[in-house]
């Protein structure tokens, strides 16, 4: 009996690596712009924290929270493999990069999945 | 992913040049490269961050001043700082690209790349009010 061919994983992550790029690239700079620097340094006045839990209750947005935290975090493990890889040459780390690498993005989803339900 | 390559026993030496781990550093487009790469990390931080906002939110309103007393304390607003600068880079970046991997026809003809480019921002400006018009329209 011939061996089926193994199925290469590459093409799952790296979908995941580009939806995470383009949450990031479209989603991310507007919420850091509020939340990170313009309310913080008090060029806007923020939100209530009522406000902003009752919005952040609703089913939609934590849905979009953790579209918004998952898919990023499987960005990040795709280019931080190659730049451990690439950029500072250690290949010889190979399997523990992966496991790293896409073990936390792992762990970071369901985390964010436990804390957003 | 990686398939290490099987040497036999008479197989000619491969020639490879020694590459420097600080290849990166000596052109533009190579550091533009490994800078883009690095703002993973700070999407990876972020992404941190949000999470503990939103646990923060759902505490109570305690639990929440005292996450914002945090984002206001020096040295996370200067990480904090150079993070958006590096997410920015991210999205330019990322939009600049959008041509290479996107082919859209029209009427038989192919849209030029600076129309995909600039409909990307056009879009990345929409959302974003979109998002900021939510976040701040409950605002006494």
């Amino acid at each position: 009996m011939p061996e089926r061919p193994k199925r290469p994983k590459e093409p799952f992550f790296w979908t995941l690596f580009s939806a995470g790029g383009v949450v990031s690239a479209f989603l991310l700079p507007v919420h850091l712009f509020l939340f990170v620097l313009a309310f913080p340094l008090g060029w806007l006045e923020p939100p209530a924290h009522d406000t902003l839990a009752q919005l952040a209750r609703h089913p939609l947005a934590r849905l979009y929270l953790f579209l918004l935290c998952s898919l990023p975090l499987f960005h990040w493990a795709h280019r931080f493999r190659y730049t451990l890889y690439d950029g500072l040459q250690i290949k010889h780390l190979n399997e523990m990069i992966n496991v790293f690498c896409y073990g936390g993005a792992i762990i970071g989803t369901g985390v964010a999945a436990y804390l957003l339900w | 992913m990686s398939s290490a390559p099987r040497y036999t026993e008479h197989h000619p030496r491969w020639y490879r040049e020694r590459v420097s781990t600080y290849w990166w550093l000596w052109r533009w487009n190579y550091l533009k490269f490994v800078l883009r790469e690095i703002s993973s990390v700070f999407i990876a931080w972020f992404v941190l961050v949000t999470l503990l906002q939103f646990r923060a939110l759902s505490s109570g309103a305690q639990a929440y001043a005292q996450f914002q007393e945090w984002l206001r304390s020096p040295g996370i607003l200067l990480l904090h700082l150079i993070g958006f600068a590096f997410v920015l880079f991210h999205t330019a970046t990322w939009f600049g690209l959008a041509p290479a991997a996107l082919v859209v026809r029209l009427g038989g003809k192919r849209v030029p790349a600076a129309l995909i480019v600039a409909s990307n921002y056009a879009a990345w400006l929409a959302v974003s009010a979109v998002i900021a018009w939510l976040v701040l329209r409950g605002r006494a």
